[in-house]
């Protein structure tokens, strides 16, 4: 059994891709609070489709793809701010516009490149954590540890923020430099959680353990804690899971922080749907959720 | 020229009969928020027309007005919180905006998302981010102003619950000790006494008797003109413009009522004056 945990390590590009998976499942959970309780899981989403074309663009003039990326999903969430502030279009329209414009752009460009080149478009798309390189561990690093700083130095001010925008703004706090920080900041955790996940599942790393940590926990730092603690079991038992099952790693990753949810989901003592005691006993679990679905519409 | 002059001038041709309080107030204390031709719109429709004021420090001024007159736009309007604001506000002849260290403003309940993973302790100490430097962390002081804050609302049991357990008294509550905590000079609520228990409207007016008599300006906006009414020293009748603003025996006439109100209004306010 233990041997059997170890033998993967034995191979370089698994290290890599571990430590990579712990990076990214730390910083996806803890930057992800921020967009759950905001309930802007949606803009997390919209980001990550969105830095598809800088991804490209960058590719094709021989830039740093990750810089490509970053520059495309700040860009975005620009255009959304921008959308939703020059006309009647309320924010998700925008972010769905956005989002699936950029989207279709990146893959049109993609598969142009695709062509004459050694690129997968899967691989943004679904991510492929075995072949990260060793400078894309560094930078994941460094990424890493510029979010945590951040996150840690400016702790107090995003707290107030993300609770009471309007409350924080009339205090005197730059409300609109915090927020554009906090954009920053997911830009930043989606450009450096691509190899690993891929665009499209991301949001399951950067919503999922927050959500999961949400059911269990009641302040926030602890809702960042636990949930970097999900992020980083889901991300290694995820890699393990498609090391011995040759799962395809980043929706092995999914599925388990998925599971984790659905367990805290059933079981969590103060919301759990198992746990809350119930008025009324008799009657199947399943009937009576089902009866307080059609009630509650 | 008497920079506090100008916009009291404007005000008197409004409001006959304050020039003695207003006097007195200002002998006591040259400091005044000056509300200058403030008009707030939002593409195209007019929200707030044209108002002036001149609030004094020391009296509990209520800012009164039927749904959509613009009550809630005032107050954020003067702390520079909505775009689209024109006109100024100025404190210590500058511009408030510039100086929101000295403001603590309580949001309307319904503006907060209260599943928000805090607990009371939490959200009080947000009342002394202001009072704390980027990057550190809250110092003794702090902790002890936000614990005196609580305790001088009645909540200093609930501290570790978090605030969605909370009634709706009780989630007003915190808040006001997170605006004590912030130790302001113009105390700035909306709707604090909006579907609240009994005993948290006498803690909520017997501090905001305290503040008004330590000479802090409290300004509260307030839909329900019911009893309540009779705490206020000073009322602001808004209708998108200004209809009438003094004491609340000046203000509070059949006459300023129906403008304000239309033919709406129940004889009851009138009697509370």
């Amino acid at each position: 059994m233990w041997e059997a945990f170890l033998e993967p390590l034995s191979y370089e590009f698994m290290q890599r891709s571990l430590v990579v998976a712990v990076l990214v499942g730390l910083i996806c959970a803890v930057v992800g609070s921020y967009l759950m309780v905001q309930r802007l899981a949606l803009l997390g989403d919209a980001i990550s489709h969105s830095v598809l074309p800088g991804l490209a663009i960058a590719f094709m003039i021989g830039a740093n793809i990750f810089i490509g990326a970053f520059i495309a999903g700040v860009l975005s969430t620009m255009a959304i701010a921008w959308i939703r502030a020059r006309s009647p279009i309320k924010e998700d329209a925008a972010m769905g516009i956005v989002f699936s414009a950029c989207f279709a752009l990146g893959i049109t460009l993609i598969t142009l490149i695709q062509r004459d080149n050694k690129i997968d478009l899967n691989h943004f798309l679904f991510g492929n954590i075995l072949a990260v390189s060793r400078p894309e561990v560094w930078q994941t690093a460094l990424i890493s540890a510029l979010v945590l700083v951040v996150v840690i130095l400016l702790y107090k001010e995003l707290l107030f923020y993300t609770f009471d925008p309007l409350g924080a703004q009339a205090a005197g706090l730059p409300t609109n430099l915090l927020n554009f920080g906090l954009m920053l900041l997911i830009a930043l955790t989606i450009v450096a959680s691509m190899k690993s996940v891929g665009v499209i599942l991301v949001l399951a790393l950067l919503i999922t353990p927050g959500a999961t940590a949400y059911l269990l926990v009641s302040r926030l730092h602890q809702v960042m804690v636990l949930g970097a603690g999900i992020g980083i079991f889901s991300s290694i038992s995820g890699m393990y899971l498609s090391y011995f099952f040759n799962l395809p790693s980043g929706p092995a990753i999914v599925l388990v922080v998925s599971g984790l949810f659905v367990l805290a989901l059933l079981f969590s003592p103060t919301y759990g749907v198992l746990t809350q005691p119930q008025a009324s006993s008799g009657e199947s679990m399943v009937w009576r959720e089902l009866k307080g679905l059609i009630r509650r519409h | 020229m008497n920079p506090t002059a100008l916009p009291f001038q404007t005000n008197l041709v409004q409001q006959p009969n304050l020039s003695g309080q207003v006097e007195q107030t200002r002998m006591s204390s040259s400091a005044f928020i000056a509300v200058n031709h403030l008009s707030v719109s939002y593409r195209a429709v007019e929200a707030l027309r044209d108002i002036n004021l001149l609030v004094r420090p020391g009296r509990l001024v209520g800012i009164f007005g039927p749904n959509g007159a613009g009550k809630s736009t005032l107050l954020k309007a003067m702390l520079g919180l909505i775009s689209n604001t024109n006109g100024s506000v100025l404190y210590h002849n500058k511009p408030l905006m510039h100086q929101l260290d000295k403001v603590a403003y309580v949001p309307q309940r319904s503006q907060i998302d209260w599943s928000y993973p805090a607990t009371v302790w939490d959200v009080v100490m947000m009342g002394r981010v202001q009072k704390t430097d980027w990057f550190r962390r809250f110092s003794v002081t702090s902790r002890r102003v936000a614990a005196d804050a609580l305790e001088r609302v009645g909540m200093e049991k609930y501290r570790d619950r978090p605030i969605g357990q909370l009634s709706g008294g009780q989630q007003q509550r915190v808040f006001l000790a997170r605006a004590l905590a912030q130790e302001p000079e113009i105390f700035c609520f909306d709707e604090p006494l909006a579907g609240i228990d009994q005993k948290t409207q006498e803690v909520i007016f017997e501090i905001f008797h305290e503040l008004v008599t330590a000479g802090k300006f409290v300004l509260v906006v307030n839909h329900d003109l019911g009893e309540t009414i009779a705490h206020f020293d000073d009322l602001i009748l808004l209708n998108q413009s200004l209809v009438a603003y003094g004491s609340r025996q000046q203000v509070l006439t059949q006459e300023n009522l129906y403008r304000a109100y239309g033919g709406r209004v129940m004889f009851a306010a009138g009697e509370a004056a």
